[in-house]
């Protein structure tokens, strides 16, 4: 079938197989920061925006994309880094694996959200599991990246 | 020290955080061959037929191998040194399968679609045989898992096959029933410990190519690349300067890549046809086809005196092997060498053991490898000897614990030249407030908060076994490549490598350029498990440095035409100590790629006599709620002794890592299967890990310790960390509901249940 979106902001048009996951499809295209950690929505690292809202793309057919705007880390590199120098700074960068489905979902939840608590961090990043940190490493990284983004130090 | 004990960015952060493709299926050739398994659908049985005709007829289907088409010559995927002490018993494909999801066929096709297909299409007729799925009843069971006659096992460790027994032992004090009977106090009980799965995020996987040296390439996401070359070699029955074996970013380990899980099969492949193909684990594969922890039965019997001095330890283990006996016969040894050391003023000890084959998925490696599984039922014992002689539960530990300077007879008779385990029970004692908090706390509104704390202990590499090696070259303006065989699984090894590397050669991380395993460039090095990596490696990379010093200052002397006594290397420059000459560093290595017959190279190996234990206390706080006996980790404070601590960051991550992955072990974590033996936690729909809501909050330190054989006094902390947590957290609910949980994970019925008993 004929889809045809964007991917990073580059229009993308092409003929898939209807089946085809959108996890697959943008890793076909070259996006491979999108990871699929399992197949049942459950773990969060194939997490990237559908029109900036975070979505599971391993049970997503890329036929829903169509007309839409895909965003993946790749397109996002220098809030990927920003952010991401938090998490290294933590040693929370650890084997990485999961860290673009989470980075997604914390560069969505500091747009999407105007005022939180640490429970609202918590409950919004609460389906992006990591096996190596033990999360504690990760929310400070988020804690200490909120501050700054708040006029706190670096 | 200026580097050492700083806690600087791992090398590859910025990759890691902008997801760059790393890891091993972004990195694979477009045109590899795609491979998946057909697996058995019973736990037992034998391939009376096996049709692949139609299904070769796909389009799109390359090639289909079964059991006909394999070399007859049994090997281990076990990441061992050879001699493995894991037995030979396993084919690439086998007639027999002997667990639900034993691999039947090898489908190999040009895209994921037409090889699904094809498994479809193969038609196997079954004998279906009858299965031993209790490891109770697996020992000289008239059923026989490994009746073949080419099983083999390289070492004795007590395997025997027509006993479905992958090892036995006996070890310690014979005599040790009349110190029993001296003892005031005597108690016994068994405690029983599930399987658990490592789950590393990003699957198992791995592709191979041919090149044009006509070897075999395999790119493999693995702890153990030098391992996954002779298992290979051993797998397709070719000699091992055939294969290469190249490990990119890893996307965690955690032992589960510790054994070669599906390496031989995108190997076997490429081998029998040239085109390059590639192998990825689903999740479900991953969780039924794997290597999960040794499920255990541990019984303690233990002595004591009515003042509080623990006499006698006699500690016997039942472990299940699974189908496969991967670390069957290593893991079990730690069962009881790591748990009772901990309290080695006990006169007699004794320990026993039995590793069983039943016909479930084959166990493994698993961060901690077997003293997770003791330490829970010491840890428990010991709070359980402490109710019956009415003392706390620290004063007991305080009187019986392993002090620094003590001889551990049951640790291969290993002293604790640095132990700091007194200082730690100190410190998180007063982090939790113990004083105020034990044992319970009732909150008024159903809920009961409680206190528990866990010992820990484990060791650092495997002490007259393990080698860790590296190289270091000095190239063009005098950087620095450091090459190393050990594997970083995202722990950052070859950042803390670097890091000791940078403070002997005296110089900042950046000028030390680090690259990965690949087994034909590396220096040999067993591979990064058995918490060897910092303590191990790093030694090697001490020696390495002190050798390319020397090397530096001869050249530098030579350069300045004076004697090499009389100069000195600040990392910058070779200097004449009298003299005001001076050759810098950058002049020595470009004048060094003219005319030299010195190169500055150097590459050092390590290997240790001992394994000194890093320890380690952890104290929960429980609340549990008396309504409904779910139990919720509100606070994790632990305090861990490894020696120096190369990156504080770093080593803190990896402590809170832990102290989760043994939350979720306590608590959720439990490989289930059904009567008929098929895993019902397949997906992480049932099988449960905790999530950022489940860990409550996790405060670490670090009490130093200084190891004299470790590098800069340099002990491990991989593994210690996860072996607190699940005694901890028993010993807390039964403070705070009397309930005493002996099977792992305390689920709320388990809780629950145990209440309404009491009253």
């Amino acid at each position: 079938m004929e889809i045809k979106l964007w991917i990073n902001g580059k229009l993308t048009e092409d003929n898939i197989e209807p089946d085809t996951p959108l996890l697959e499809y943008v890793r076909s295209k070259g996006c491979l920061s999108v990871k699929r950690g399992c197949e049942t929505s459950n773990c969060g690292l194939c997490t990237l925006w559908i029109d900036e809202k975070p979505v599971l793309s391993c049970t997503v057919l890329a036929a829903r994309a169509n007309g839409k705007h895909i965003t993946t880390l790749e397109g996002l590199q220098e809030e990927a880094k920003e952010f991401g120098e938090f998490m290294a700074k933590e040693g929370a960068d650890q084997c990485g694996y999961c860290n673009p489905g989470f980075i997604m979902n914390v560069l969505a939840m500091v747009r999407e959200l105007k005022e939180f608590s640490d429970e609202d961090i918590k409950e919004y990043l609460v389906g992006n599991l990591c096996r190596c940190t033990g999360y504690m490493g990760q929310f400070r990284a988020v804690k200490a990246f909120l501050n700054y983004k708040r006029g706190g130090e670096r | 020290m200026k580097i050492v004990n700083t806690s600087i960015m791992k090398k590859d952060a910025m990759a890691l955080v902008t997801g760059k493709p790393v890891y091993t299926d972004d990195i694979a050739p477009k045109d590899c061959l795609v491979i998946k398994l057909l697996r058995s659908p019973h736990a037992h049985a034998l391939i009376e037929e096996i049709n692949t005709d139609i299904a070769k007829k796909v389009p799109g289907i390359h090639s289909i191998f079964t059991y006909k088409d394999v070399p007859n010559k049994r090997f281990t995927m076990a990441g061992q040194t050879y001699p493995e002490p894991s037995p030979y018993d396993r084919l690439i494909l086998d007639q027999r399968v002997r667990y639900v999801g034993d691999v039947v066929a090898i489908v190999a096709g040009e895209n994921e679609k037409v090889v699904e297909k094809a498994m479809k299409l193969i038609k196997v007729k079954y004998q279906v045989l009858e299965a031993i799925l209790d490891f109770r009843k697996a020992k000289d069971n008239k059923i026989l898992i490994h009746p073949e006659d080419n099983w083999k096992a390289l070492c004795p460790v007590g395997a025997d096959n027509k006993r479905n027994l992958c090892a036995h032992a006996n070890d310690g004090d014979e005599n040790i029933d009349k110190v029993f009977e001296e003892c005031d106090v005597v108690l016994q009980n068994t405690y029983h410990t599930k399987a658990n799965q490592q789950t590393p995020m990003e699957t198992f996987r791995a592709y191979a190519t041919m090149d044009m040296f006509g070897r075999l390439n395999v790119v493999s996401s693995t702890q153990i690349p030098f391992h996954v070359r002779r298992i290979v070699a051993n797998a397709l029955d070719i000699s091992k300067s055939k294969v290469r074996v190249i490990k990119p970013r890893i996307g965690g380990g955690f032992g589960a890549k510790q054994t070669a899980i599906m390496e031989v099969y995108p190997a076997f492949v490429t081998y029998m046809t040239g085109r390059n193909s590639k192998l990825i684990f689903t999740r479900e594969e991953s969780q039924t086809a794997s290597s999960p922890r040794h499920e255990m039965e541990v019984t303690i019997k233990i002595g004591a005196t009515k003042d509080g001095i623990i006499k006698a330890i006699d500690l016997y283990t039942l472990s299940n092997t699974g189908a496969y006996g991967e670390h069957g016969p290593t893991t079990v040894g730690l069962s009881g060498h790591k748990a009772i050391p901990l309290y080695s003023k006990a006169k007699s000890y004794r320990f026993r053991y039995d590793v069983v084959y039943t016909n479930t998925m084959s166990a493994g490696a698993y961060r901690g490898y077997g003293a997770t599984q003791g330490i829970f039922a010491m840890e428990s014992i010991i709070d359980e000897l402490a109710e019956k002689l009415g003392i706390n539960p620290i004063t007991l530990r305080e009187k019986n614990m392993v002090r620094e300077g003590d001889l551990m007879p049951a640790y291969y008779r290993e002293t604790a030249n640095s132990c700091a385990l007194d200082r730690c029970l100190e410190r998180a004692k007063a982090m939790i407030d113990w004083d105020n908090k034990y044992p319970r706390r009732d909150m008024g509104n159903g809920k009961v908060r409680g206190v528990g704390l866990g010992f820990s202990m484990q060791g650092s590499s495997i002490s007259n076994v393990d080698v860790g090696s590296v190289a270091i070259k000095v190239s063009d303006d005098g950087f620095y490549n450091l090459m190393v065989g050990a594997t970083d699984m995202g722990t950052g090894c070859d950042t803390v490598l670097s890091q000791i590397a940078a403070e002997c050669l005296d110089c900042s991380v950046d000028n030390i350029i680090v690259h990965g395993v690949d087994t034909d460039t590396s220096p040999y090095d067993s591979g990064s498990y058995a918490s060897s990596t910092t303590y191990l490696t790093g030694m090697a990379v001490v020696k390495t440095c002190e050798k390319l010093i020397t090397k530096i200052k001869t050249l530098g002397a030579q350069y300045l035409n004076v004697d090499v006594e009389k100069v000195d290397f600040d990392g910058k420059k070779v200097f004449d100590l009298e003299d005001n000459k001076e050759i810098s560093l950058k002049d020595i290595a470009n004048k060094a790629m003219c005319n030299n017959n010195n190169t500055l190279y150097a590459s050092e190996s390590h290997s240790s006599k001992v394994s000194p234990p890093p320890y380690m206390v952890g104290i929960a706080e429980v609340e549990v709620d008396t309504e409904t006996g779910k139990v919720d980790v509100i606070n994790y404070k632990a305090v861990v002794d490894c020696g120096t601590v190369v990156n504080p960051a770093l080593a803190r991550v990896q402590t809170e890592g832990g102290i989760a992955q043994g939350i979720g072990m306590a608590l959720y974590e439990d490989v289930v299967y059904t009567n008929k033996g098929s895993l019902q936690t397949h997906s992480f729909m049932q099988y449960k890990i905790p999530t950022r809501k489940d860990v409550g909050t996790i405060e670490v330190q670090f009490e130093s310790s200084y190891e004299p054989t470790g590098p800069f006094g340099v002990k491990s902390i991989g593994e210690v960390v996860i072996n607190t947590s699940s005694p901890a957290i028993a010993n807390a609910v039964y403070n705070a509901v009397g309930v005493r949980i002996r099977e792992l994970p305390i689920t709320p019925e388990k809780v629950f249940m145990g209440m309404l008993e009491k009253k």
